[in-house]
């Protein structure tokens, strides 16, 4: 089976803000800032990333859904899910 | 040679990106200098003609030492003769201490403090990576080792062409990908030659304070809402608004320790304490922080944080910086006491904010709350000022919607 396309655009942009990691090992279930040293500046980047990538609104609230990679990657299924009638935006 | 931080003695010209005859203006990126902080770009002060390269490249020289030739905008275009010594200078020598006189306004570089001993060697040249910056950029962007290319440009330097020779990149999510052009063992030497002149020469005296954030961040919660996130902000932004503001107020904080005495700065360029992956620390200056908006320092910032870690400060970024900020941000611990970076007098740090009983109006409930700190020299202010300073910027975080 394929990698999902949301699990590659979230590595492409970790790997963005953490050029160094090697993320064929990162624990799916650790807090991503801990695991890959990414503050709070890196975390804003990333979430603005995927909104302009995946074209899905992340309010500031849902944050903490997206502290590990399996939690990024089931709230972002969910919400493309839910606003993906037509299109998403590019 | 500008001096790019308190303990550089000399730097190397790696490339000159002007020629004689070539018409430059103020702010221009005219050359990049080696220095243990990584590659810096030299930004000119004047704008006008170039006349003659004094340095070439590849030559390590000290600093003070006059780079090139400017003739001047509205001066003759015929080479002036030597002007006799009374009248002012006909040409202005790039990147030299301006001699006397009032420093001009926004001069970025040229302000050698007090000659140190030299902490930390400059690693041999041998070791450098020389590049021009167009490569060390796509370098970055494509997550090459300039280490590993052979260079065709003068030198043996990697130019941007030799980029398109490189073997191909690697899938970016795959495996560790090589850092961009950052010498952090040179980097650490910096650290340690500023730091460690900084304990010998500056009396710090060290302030805290608790600083209640539920009001700012219930602001910044309800003004994030309505924004995209490349638009939202940072408690981070708060922390430095309020410190420029403060800044402004106080004098006695924000300035230069000179050879003998301290000049007050009327400009505010924040320094901001920017954490390098792997290890590392600098403290960029940004430039006229009390007079950003919101907006605006969060886009400086987050130029600056990726320039930075890209290992692509400017010149101005280096030398300008009247008072530091550095903020521990989400992570880590409750309070952070700052080292003087010289020749600044002040330091303001801030730990993570952390919910924390605390009473209002009698009652004891949980607060979020951060610790501000002040370090600051003991030469310019004490303790009564100090402690004013920081009051204000708890009086000022207290108001975020005017910030």
């Amino acid at each position: 089976m394929s990698t999902p396309p949301i699990e590659t655009t979230i590595l492409e942009e970790l790997g963005n803000i953490a050029p160094e990691a090697d993320l064929s090992s990162l624990d799916r279930r650790a807090d991503l800032r801990e695991a890959l040293d990414i503050d709070s500046m890196d975390f804003l980047n990333l979430v603005a990333a995927l909104h302009k990538r995946l074209g899905i609104d992340i309010p500031e609230l849902d944050y903490p859904q997206m502290f590990t990679l399996d939690g990024a990657l089931a709230y972002l299924g969910r919400r493309i899910g839910r606003q993906l009638e037509p299109d998403p935006r590019a | 040679m500008p001096s790019l931080g308190a303990d550089m003695e000399a730097g190397t010209l790696v490339e000159w990106l002007v020629k004689p005859g070539d018409q430059v203006h103020r702010g221009d990126v005219v050359a990049v200098v080696e220095t243990q902080k990584g590659a810096i770009e030299i930004e000119i002060f004047e704008s006008g003609t170039v006349e003659e390269i004094l340095v070439p490249l590849d030559e390590r020289v000290p600093v003070g030492t006059p780079l090139a030739r400017l003739r001047l905008e509205g001066e003759g275009a015929e080479p002036a003769p030597r002007p006799p010594p009374s009248s002012p200078e006909a040409t202005a020598a790039l990147g030299a201490a301006p001699e006397g006189g009032e420093p001009k306004p926004f001069l970025p570089l040229a302000r050698p403090g007090p000659a140190a001993p030299a902490e930390a060697e400059l690693r041999p040249a041998a070791e450098r990576i020389l590049a021009s910056p167009a490569a060390r950029r796509i370098a970055s962007e494509r997550g090459l080792d300039l280490a590993a290319l052979t260079g065709s440009g003068p030198g043996g330097a990697v130019i941007s062409p030799d980029l398109d020779r490189a073997p191909a990149e690697e899938p970016r999510v795959a495996g560790p990908r090589a850092r961009p052009g950052l010498d952090l063992d040179a980097m650490r030497s910096a650290i340690a030659g500023a730091m460690a002149r900084s304990k010998r020469e500056i009396p710090h005296y060290y302030l805290q304070h608790t600083v209640d954030m539920a009001t700012a961040l219930d602001w910044l919660a309800e003004a994030n809402a309505g924004r995209t996130p490349e638009r939202r902000l940072l408690a981070g932004a708060l922390f430095i608004k309020a410190v420029a503001l403060a800044a402004r107020r106080f004098p006695a904080l924000n300035g230069f320790f000179g050879t003998k005495n301290f000049e007050p700065s009327r400009a505010v360029h924040v320094g901001v304490a920017i954490a390098i992956r792997g290890g590392g620390l600098a403290a960029p200056a940004l430039h006229d922080a009390d007079r950003l908006s919101l907006g605006e320092l969060m886009d400086g910032m987050r130029d600056l944080v990726q320039r930075t870690r890209a290992g692509r400060m400017r010149s101005s970024e280096i030398a300008d910086a009247t008072i530091t900020v550095s903020s521990l941000g989400e992570r880590g611990v409750e309070a952070l006491y700052g080292v003087i970076y010289p020749p600044q007098v002040a330091i303001v740090g801030f730990g993570k904010i952390v919910q924390r009983p605390w009473v209002i109006d009698g009652a004891v409930g949980p607060r979020p709350v951060v610790t501000a700190t002040l370090g600051a020299d003991h030469r310019v202010s004490d303790g009564h000022a100090g402690a004013l300073f920081l009051a204000h910027i708890d009086k000022l975080l207290q108001e975020p919607e005017r910030l």
